[in-house]
């Protein structure tokens, strides 16, 4: 993509407490500001400790600031660090044109934890994210992440992975020179190494 | 180099609401910045205490928001520019302070920056702080995007200083807690020489002493009731105020902060920008009449769209009657005719539901048999209930008293308070936090409680703590608890930060906010001077804990027990497990074990899970913190902890 597809184009980045959803809302939104675009993120964070759900909006405009809480049924592109995150959210701000991408990995719920509930089957969740979006990736970025060594690259690889759907105008070049402004070298290079890996994984 | 210091002006940046009003604060050539840590606003502090190295700055985490509104205040008097910043609670506690400085008024621009939680994403309350702006009689103004938090701190500051009265200035957590582009001004050189002039005569505050009192009250109100005659004439022409839609609209929307955000986009998702007008105010205390006069004779309908109460609308409904017959009769809606919620945040859906009713327009989100296959999905996933971290401390600290109690056998209870440690009321923390109020409160009330054995109570009671909280207001509570010999049990649950709000340093701590060494007030010396027993504990010594606890419940008086364990998210800590943590399946016996699967359904570790199929407990490794705890509670052994080399 060399433009925006539409104006605000609507993100939601979504996952669990302790993810790294706010870091990556945070370096999607750096690239495209560099490349002159108005972004405007709204985040819940505070009460949402480890466990309990996160959401980050994220607009992207040429016009200004838009409202940080995108209206329902608005969302272009739903980035879930978490499956059934994906699912709740797009329960809410999904529409027929909606884009999904998802992590495979789940983390259960203390309730689920103890018994009391029950976190649905991967196929009964990969179904119902199909019937909500128009077109959908689910990849594994955690378990390519712990490759890597440590879980927190999982973020990276999902940022990779929008990069590899084509649906926004950044390149890998982009995120090249995100790093640059906002990582030592040393670290820069396995984040570009998990970039790349989640881009692979949405084109393979 | 930090982007708040960037000099290239007309420079953009993406700052976070609270980075953008720090930005203002610089541009505005404040010296002083102090606060208390409150989600949504621990931010500004935080940002300038970041780069206080580089500029001649003074920046402080207050022991409580009162303090941090004397500290800023003096710097006032001294000549120099300063901000106070808080969460909606904050205001409350500063709020005696506050209503002495009306009478004096400040000298150096003074801003007190209080962030709103509407909705209470992160609070026990949803406090509308504008309210104090009349109470008070002081201006109040209020951000309507990330450019004009910036800008408008730094007016904010200047006009302080010309009109010589604290501002208000008033930030919600989707301003403070949402970023966006920012274009940045001009960082000042600022030469500030600091001297407190008080040697004129008395009721001279230019150069007078800071007093006022019985006598002058009145001239001291008088004189501030002109300062804001002064704010209503320069709000009447400014540029944050600011109307967009046809000259004669249907219906006139009067908004304010984040609301006129919600506003702009539900009229432009629905397309009826030709019929409906929005007014955004920045100046919502005092309104500016003629500004507001001459947008309500344009039209017959008003919408109020406003959070979390009806502070506008009521102002507004005020000088609406005292125009009418210059304007005419108005039709209001909002929040008394019920078109706008309230209670809760709001959103552009919520703007959408009150325009389709009022003008009777269709409008649908997304077409009718997706909208069913998007209610169907709900509830096809399992809700996510507030807990402690994986390895929070917390967590072996309530599942202790929790124990002790039930030990105790007499019907025992835990007052709680202001931290992440309010979970404690819900299962995550065993249920045994049974009242939950202001900061300090806990004690507060567990103390009151304590004095009631005259009157047949036989229940003991406990209450707890953090670090923070200890300092902010839970010190006067243990003077009068041990002075009056209250039988309670104070339960510190020092996790050696302000850890919910981000690791702010308190004073408890070696290092204050700029980083500076500092000499640490020790809690367990400043209970024992106070009187109190004082006892210490590793919460993640499950046993020794248990047995401490129950140990002081039992003594009469006031005691204090410390359980000292790092917050599991700290920076010192964070992703550094002390134990690689295992299940030998083969010792899990699982639900024949009789232990009711006290891992996973009584601990409810996010670490540890209940693997149904193969009927035994299982750590998630990329969850697990490594403290350790499971490993002490399992009855059969099953739960292994290696040390991590």
């Amino acid at each position: 993509m060399k433009e925006l597809a539409k104006d605000p184009y609507n993100i939601i980045i979504t996952g669990v407490g302790g993810q790294g959803n706010v870091t990556a809302s945070r370096m999607l939104a750096g690239m495209l500001v560099s490349k002159g675009y108005s972004v405007t993120i709204g985040e819940t964070f505070g009460a949402s400790q480890r466990g309990g759900s996160v959401m980050s909006h994220v607009r992207v405009s040429k016009q200004g600031a838009w409202s940080p809480q995108i209206p329902k049924g608005k969302a272009d592109l739903v980035v879930s660090l978490e499956p059934s995150e994906a699912v709740k959210v797009l329960a809410v701000y999904g529409n027929p044109n909606t884009q999904s991408l998802s992590n495979d990995r789940p983390i259960y719920p203390v309730r689920v934890i103890a018994g009391d509930d029950r976190y649905p089957d991967m196929d009964e969740i990969r179904a119902t994210i199909e019937g909500l979006t128009s077109r959908s990736f689910m990849i594994p970025a955690t378990g390519e992440a712990l490759k890597l060594g440590n879980p927190v690259f999982q973020n990276v690889i999902m940022i990779g992975a929008v990069g590899g759907m084509d649906v926004l105008p950044i390149t890998g070049e982009d995120f090249r020179a995100e790093l640059g402004r906002k990582m030592s070298k040393d670290k820069a290079a396995v984040n570009l190494k998990a970039y790349e890996i989640g881009k692979s994984l949405v084109r393979g | 180099m930090s982007d708040l210091l960037d000099t290239t002006e007309g420079a953009q940046h993406l700052f976070m609401g609270n980075e953008a009003i720090a930005r203002g604060a610089l541009e505005a050539g404040v010296s002083v910045a102090a606060g208390y840590p409150g989600t949504p606003s621990s931010e500004i502090i935080e940002r300038l205490a970041g780069i206080s190295g580089k500029r001649n700055l003074y920046v402080e985490w207050a022991v409580n928001e009162k303090v941090a509104t004397e500290i800023a205040a003096a710097a006032s008097f001294s000549g120099l520019r300063s901000i106070c910043t808080m969460k909606q609670n904050g205001i409350h506690v500063a709020s005696d302070f506050l209503l002495h400085l009306t009478g004096t008024g400040v000298r150096g621009g003074m801003v007190v920056a209080v962030c709103e939680d509407p909705g209470a994403l992160s609070s026990q309350n949803e406090a509308d702080a504008r309210f104090f702006a009349k109470m008070l009689e002081v201006p109040l103004i209020e951000p309507g995007d990330f450019q004009e938090a910036k800008d408008m701190l730094k007016w904010a500051v200047e006009l302080s200083e010309e009109l010589k009265t604290f501002i208000i200035f008033r930030s919600v957590t989707r301003m403070s807690h949402a970023s966006g582009n920012v274009r940045i001004g001009k960082l000042p050189d600022t030469k500030p020489a600091a001297y407190y002039n008080c040697k004129g005569p008395l009721l001279d505050f230019a150069t007078g002493p800071m007093i006022t009192g019985p006598g002058a009250v009145g001239f001291a109100r008088t004189v501030q009731q002109g300062r804001l005659k002064r704010a209503i004439e320069l709000f009447e022409t400014s540029p944050f105020n600011s109307y967009a839609g046809p000259e004669k609209p249907e219906l006139l929307v009067v908004t304010s902060s984040a609301c006129s955000l919600y506003s702009k986009e539900a009229v432009d998702i629905m397309g009826i920008g030709d019929r409906v007008g929005i007014l955004k105010l920045g100046t919502t205390w005092p309104l500016p009449p003629n500004l507001v006069k001459s947008r309500l004779a344009s039209t017959e309908k008003v919408l109020v769209v406003e959070e979390p109460q009806d502070f506008m609308e009521e102002n507004l409904k005020i000088l609406a009657a005292e125009c009418v017959t210059e304007v005419g009769a108005k039709t209001f809606f909002g929040k008394k005719s019920g078109h706008i919620p309230s209670q809760g945040e709001l959103s552009p859906d919520l703007v959408v539901s009150a325009l389709k009713t009022i003008l009777a327009v269709a409008y649908e989100p997304v077409p009718q048999d997706y909208a069913a296959r998007m209610f169907s999905a709900m509830f096809k996933t399992p809700g996510r209930e507030l807990t402690f971290c994986p390895g929070c401390p917390h967590r072996a600290s309530f599942l202790s008293i929790h124990n002790a109690l039930a030990l105790d056998d007499r019907d025992g209870f835990v007052c709680g308070d202001v931290g992440c440690y309010g979970i404690g009321v819900l299962p995550a923390g065993f249920s045994t936090v049974k009242t939950n109020f202001s900061m300090g409160s806990g004690l507060g009330l567990a103390t009151g409680f304590g004095k009631l054995t005259q009157f047949g109570m036989t229940q003991p009671v406990l209450a707890v703590c953090g670090d923070s909280t200890f300092f902010h207001a839970v010190m006067p509570a243990l003077v009068d608890a041990v002075h009056h010999k209250a039988d309670v049990t104070l339960v510190v649950l020092d996790n050696s930060g302000t850890a919910m709000t981000g690791f702010q340093p308190h004073p408890g701590l070696t290092k204050d906010a700029m980083g500076f060494t500092s000499p640490p007030i020790d809690i367990e010396a400043v209970c024992r001077a106070m009187g109190a027993e004082v006892a210490v504990s590793d919460p993640f010594d499950v046993p020794a804990t248990e047995k401490t606890l129950l140990t002081m419940i039992k003594k009469p008086g006031a005691k204090v027990v410390i359980l000292r364990q790092i917050c599991a998210l700290s920076p010192e800590k964070r992703a550094k497990k002390k134990y690689d943590m295992s299940v030998d399946s083969s010792l899990c016996i699982g639900e024949e074990c009789g232990c009711n699967r006290m891992c996973t359904r009584i601990l409810r570790c996010p670490g540890i899970f209940w693997d149904s199929e193969n009927k035994t407990a299982k750590i998630d490794e990329v969850i697990c913190a490594g403290c350790g705890v499971c490993a002490s509670i399992c009855p059969s052994g099953a739960i292994r902890k290696a040390e991590v080399a």
